[in-house]
């Protein structure tokens, strides 16, 4: 059984990726949309809510970074960039998507 | 304009999550049309309403950060960010737009309109207005 999740809140409006991170199991894939991706960036002081949770792997959707004027350049390592075709993908290759809001 | 209230509008949430952000400017450009002292906080995930670059092509949302920099034509040129919102999301004044106004009263020179603040110097800013809006 392997798992979706996606989190659409930036992680220093609400808690929603912190849940996330707590309850996915390890080897879940955690896709971040809309106000989402902010949690992706590096250098802040909740970045390490993704870099401490080695045990999952972790996307952003590019459509997302760009609209918010933020840098690949900038994302935590590890981090991926997906575009739409590649959100079908995961959804599909996992089997089941969970949306964390 | 001895009768202008100081009006405060302060911004706490990101730009397209949600339409809080859009609906402030909508709301601030109406105020200031009526020659109130306006001024913008920008605090918390507010703070990304100014990053620059933004490009909203690729998820079909209209992309109004540039209406940001038409502010300064409506006199509203006191925009304040809090310097722990930006220290916290790992930001500085670079990754925000360059917003300016030019001043009448020295031959139109062009200002900055952005002013990085801490929490306290905000306070004390809030505590000079009559009204404030929270979006």
């Amino acid at each position: 059984m392997s798992i979706l999740h996606t989190v659409n809140k930036s992680t220093y409006e609400r808690d929603t990726l912190e849940a996330c991170v707590r309850l996915a199991a390890k080897g879940g894939s955690v896709l971040l949309i809309e106000d989402g991706v902010y949690s992706a960036m590096s250098g802040g002081n909740k970045s390490n809510v993704i870099e401490n949770a080695k045990d999952l792997s972790f996307y952003v959707l590019g459509p997302d970074i760009k609209a918010r004027g933020l840098s690949e350049d900038r994302l935590i390592d590890g981090v991926k960039v997906v575009d739409y075709k590649g959100f079908v993908e995961l959804s599909v290759s996992n089997d089941s998507v969970s949306a964390w809001l | 304009m001895s009768d202008a209230k100081k009006f405060m509008y302060i911004n706490r949430k990101a730009p397209y999550g949600t339409i809080y952000a859009w609906e402030s400017l909508e709301v601030v450009l109406i105020g200031a049309a009526f020659d109130q002292e306006v001024s913008l906080a920008f605090v918390d995930d507010g703070v990304y309403q100014l990053m620059k670059g933004q490009d909203t092509t690729d998820v079909g949302i209209k992309n109004f950060s540039p209406t940001y920099a038409a502010l300064g034509d409506y006199d509203v040129n006191k925009i304040y960010v809090e310097k722990e919102s930006l220290e916290a999301r790992g930001l500085t004044l670079e990754d925000l737009q360059h917003l300016v106004w030019e001043d009448e009263d020295e031959d139109w020179a062009e200002k900055d309109s952005i002013r990085v603040v801490t929490s306290a110097e905000l306070a004390e800013i809030f505590e000079q207005q009559d009204i404030t809006l929270s979006f």
